[in-house]
């Protein structure tokens, strides 16, 4: 509930923020509403209300890839004070200074380097450490299996907590064979695949996730969202959109606030949706999306995606690209989703262009860049494109500027395809008869030789 | 020691059935040196004897009188005798002493390139190859022959009669060699480049336990044919011997590198690729076929037009495919509209070009043939391996081999398949490897 809470909140802030007073009554009504000039975002994103759906590593991280990658001067600093804030309620030492470093002093005394609280928590973490260390050498000793998995949890809660992740993922992954449950094992899966997220080591967090969903014992929902939502990010990182989007369609609602360490559902759904409509076909998109009652609601989370993909599916293409065109900045500033933000829109750009000219004999060019958003020549370029890649059988006549559909004449490819195949196969068992005289030939000559 | 007036005799008198022919052919071979030392005195002894009648002895006389240096003035005589003998031998009698035959042919051949006059041995050879061989499946040693002197007296032509042949039976791997890429360039020289392309393919991809320069040069050919008139080069088929496949590219590094700048299709890239290696694509004598390819580059991107564009104006066509000027596309257009390499109608008046699709509708009666003709040509040719199959699969050395195999096949493998299966799939696997594919 609260979570629900949450993310309704951060719409009607969203929204609060960006609209220029005139549509207010609509952005209001939100969530069931059109919704149409809510897409309509300014440029500058809500930094806060944006940090304020993640927890953790995660939102400093975050924040500090929004300050890396906006060039805008307010926006970075409003990001880097909000991570060290974060900060400061942690004791991650490694982090504040790289922080630090890049505020320079441009937030005022406020935010100087804090000498005296790095050497406090530096001491402490060696403490600390140090106590941990020793307590796992007792429980070994003592050959406790819980003892030295819970030993080892520990020390790999600490090292993540202090960003020294290779060694937290060390200790998780050691923890494994003092497993005794499945609880367990689902247990150190997770933290895995929270370091291994944070690494950017999308390999281990595909194996966690299988080994996660081989235990025998069934998954309580919340779980199961988890590890569908870590599989959809590591096929998103490979690069294999499809499965992406079927593993982020397969995320239950339960998932809500519970994996704000990771993942927000706002992301399930810009990821989810951009991704399915980048591989998904016009049935797989209704069926899988558009009629999923259980996406929907993610869906509702972010109209901008909801709009675009019914705008998408009902050919209104040009609202489609615009809401497209105003989301890309902020989806620039997503530390997952920023590297595939181009070729998605790509894809997107040639799925909808294939759909336009799909049922069509013959279109209008200059309706068509209309409907685009783009120049006839421009049009013609892309176009020119895609049928040369045969996505699209059709040809360009460039005089009248009209774009007619290519109808394949079954019996004459038929003809030309036989009649080819028939020249290779000639050649093929021509030249082989050749091939196997000469092998032939040379065996024949070791023979008398060896005579 | 025989006198050569007794040899004349006996040449005379014992020509005429086999019996006595192949008696006077052991006579023959023990008076080889006798002949040899009196080169000079065999010519009035040649005129005596009928090439038809005492082909044998004639062609022994022959072979003595040419095996020496001839001065000036015989050498027309030589050529007469010769020209004489090739066109009246009997053939039962040549074929006793092929390799001796050969050899003379072969002397002729240099005599007449010496004297740069290829193209009089080209109706003579033409018809000791036909003598020679015992089928027309048959390559002989003469057949390299034979194409060189007309590759160099560019009677491309007369090289189709012999090339046409589907040669089966081979003596020598390095006359194949050697006529496959003879035959690859008469092609070219001809411009049928489907042909060429199979001749040169043949060369690359022929078996060899070490690599020769008639395969590396055969590949530069193969190279640049298979871009003028496919516009990209294949992979090697899996059936290249591993030799070629590791070392044909390296041998021939310019060209796979003229392939790959080729397939980007810049025109101005491919250029300045060819001037910068000017000088190699020279010295291999291979820049004539460069500079096709370098115009087929246009041709290609024509043609990549036709599929995308229904119209298109000649300016837009020469934009596109970086040429000067909107009349250098037409005249291109107008010659590859000739060629039939595309379909389409140029309007003069606001300069359009309109593309066709193909109008071939494949049923007219002369296609009907063509197909009808095609059928046939597989149907022989299947015929032809299900008997080489048969033949294989009746031979003692492969079952024996077989046989041999079969017993340890099982006893690892603990396979419950029985041999009969087992059998029957390798006889048709070894055989029909590569055609499998094509079924």
């Amino acid at each position: 509930m609260e979570a629900d809470d949450d993310a309704a909140f951060f719409t009607m802030s969203d929204e609060a923020m960006i609209l220029n007073g005139v549509d207010e009554l609509e952005g209001q009504q939100l969530p069931t509403s059109h919704g149409g000039k809510a897409a309509m975002r300014g440029e500058q994103m809500d930094v806060e209300a944006y940090a304020a759906l993640y927890t953790g590593r995660t939102k400093v991280s975050r924040l500090i890839f929004i300050a890396d990658q906006c060039g805008n001067q307010s926006m970075q600093l409003e990001a880097l004070r909000m991570a060290h804030d974060e900060i400061k309620k942690g004791e991650d030492s490694h982090l504040y200074r790289l922080v630090e470093q890049k505020i320079d002093g441009r937030l005022g005394p406020k935010y100087a380097f804090d000498q005296t609280w790095v050497d406090s928590i530096e001491r402490r973490a060696e403490q600390r450490k140090e106590k941990l260390e020793n307590e796992l050498n007792g429980y070994k000793t003592n050959l406790i299996k819980e003892s030295i998995r819970m030993g080892y949890n520990d020390l790999g809660d600490f090292y993540y907590a202090h960003s020294q992740l290779g060694d937290a993922f060390k200790n998780y992954v050691r923890t494994r064979d003092y497993c005794t449950t499945s609880k367990h094992i689902i247990q150190m899966c997770l933290n895995v695949i929270l370091v291994s997220i944070e690494l950017g080591q999308f390999m281990h967090v595909s194996n966690y996730v299988s080994k996660a969903e081989q235990t025998p014992d069934s998954l309580d929902p919340i779980t199961v969202a988890k590890l569908r939502c870590a599989a959809g990010l590591a096929h998103l990182e490979g690069r294999r959109y499809k499965l992406a989007a079927r593993k982020f369609l397969e995320t239950g609602f339960e998932l809500s606030s519970n994996y704000m360490e990771v993942i927000a559902p706002q992301d399930v759904a810009t990821y989810g949706g951009l991704c399915a409509l980048a591989s998904f076909d016009r049935m797989e998109l209704k069926n899988k999306v558009i009629d999923n009652i259980n996406f929907r609601n993610f869906l509702e989370l972010v109209p901008e995606v909801r709009e675009l993909i019914n705008d998408f599916y009902a050919s209104r293409y040009a609202s489609c690209l615009d809401y497209l065109e105003n989301l890309k900045p902020n989806l620039l500033l997503d530390i997952h989703l920023h590297e595939h933000v181009e070729t998605l829109y790509d894809e997107i750009r040639h799925k909808a262009i294939i759909q336009y000219t799909h049922p069509f004999i013959s279109v209008d060019l200059p309706t068509m860049a209309s409907a685009f958003k783009t120049s006839v020549t421009g049009l013609q370029k892309e176009l020119e494109a895609l049928i040369t890649e045969n996505q699209i059988q059709a040809r360009i006549d460039s005089h009248n500027k009209i774009l007619y559909a290519r109808h394949a004449d079954q019996r004459n490819t038929t003809f030309q395809r036989v009649l080819q195949t028939g020249i290779e196969f000639e050649k093929e068992v021509r030249s082989m008869l050749l091939r196997s005289n000469l092998i032939k030939h040379e065996h024949n000559q070791r023979a008398s030789r060896k005579q | 020691m025989e006198t050569v007036e007794a040899l004349v005799a006996h040449i005379q008198g014992l020509s005429g059935n086999p019996d006595e022919v192949s008696h006077l052919h052991s006579l023959l071979k023990q008076s080889e040196e006798t002949l040899r030392l009196q080169v000079s005195r065999l010519a009035p002894f040649i005129k005596e004897l009928d090439p038809a009648i005492h082909s044998l002895g004639y062609l022994y006389l022959l072979d003595a009188y040419s095996s020496g240096p001839i001065s000036g003035e015989h050498i027309s005589s030589f050529h007469g005798y010769f020209v004489g003998f090739i066109n009246s031998c009997s053939i039962e009698q040549i074929r006793l002493v092929s390799e001796k035959f050969i050899s003379l042919c072969k002397r002729y051949k240099d005599q007449v390139i010496q004297q740069h006059v290829p193209i009089q041995a080209v109706v003579p050879l033409r018809t000791a190859i036909r003598k020679i061989q015992s089928s027309s499946e048959q390559l002989t040693s003469l057949h390299p022959d034979f194409i060189l002197v007309c590759l160099l007296s560019k009677y491309y032509k007369a090289a189709i009669s012999i090339l046409d042949d589907d040669v089966f039976e081979i003596d020598q791997p390095k006359d194949f060699f050697l006529y496959c890429y003879y035959g690859g360039m008469i092609y070219i020289g001809l411009k049928q480049f489907p042909k060429a392309l199979e001749c040169l393919h043949n060369v690359v991809t022929a078996p060899m336990s070490a690599i020769n320069s008639i395969a590396v040069e055969a590949y530069k050919k193969y190279v640049l044919v298979s871009l003028t008139h496919l516009g990209q080069i294949s992979t090697f088929p899996k059936y290249t011997s591993s030799t070629a496949q590791r070392n044909l590219r390296n041998f021939a590094q310019p060209y796979v590198d003229l392939a790959n700048c080729y397939s980007n299709g810049k025109f101005s890239e491919l250029e300045e690729f060819i001037q910068a290696n000017l000088e190699k694509f020279q010295a291999d004598n291979n820049l004539g076929l460069v500079k096709q390819v370098l115009s087929s580059l246009y041709k290609r991107n024509i043609q990549r037009l036709t599929q995308t564009y229904l119209t298109l104006s000649l300016q837009d066509i020469a934009d596109t495919v970086q040429l000067s000027t909107s009349k250098d596309a037409e005249l291109r257009v107008l010659q590859m509209i000739q060629d039939g390499d595309i379909f389409a109608s140029i309007n003069q008046k606001d300069g359009m070009v309109s593309f066709h699709e193909d109008p071939e509708q494949y049923k007219t009666c002369k296609m009907i043939e063509h197909v009808d003709s095609s059928i046939q040509r597989m149907m022989a040719l299947s015929k032809k391996l299900t008997e080489i199959e048969e033949h294989i699969s009746c031979d003692p050395a492969y079952l024996s081999k077989i046989g041999r195999e079969r017993p340890r096949f099982d006893f690892d493998d603990f396979d419950s398949v029985p041999h009969k299966f087992l059998n029957g799939g390798e006889g048709n696997g070894f055989l029909l490897l590569d055609s499998s594919a094509q079924f």
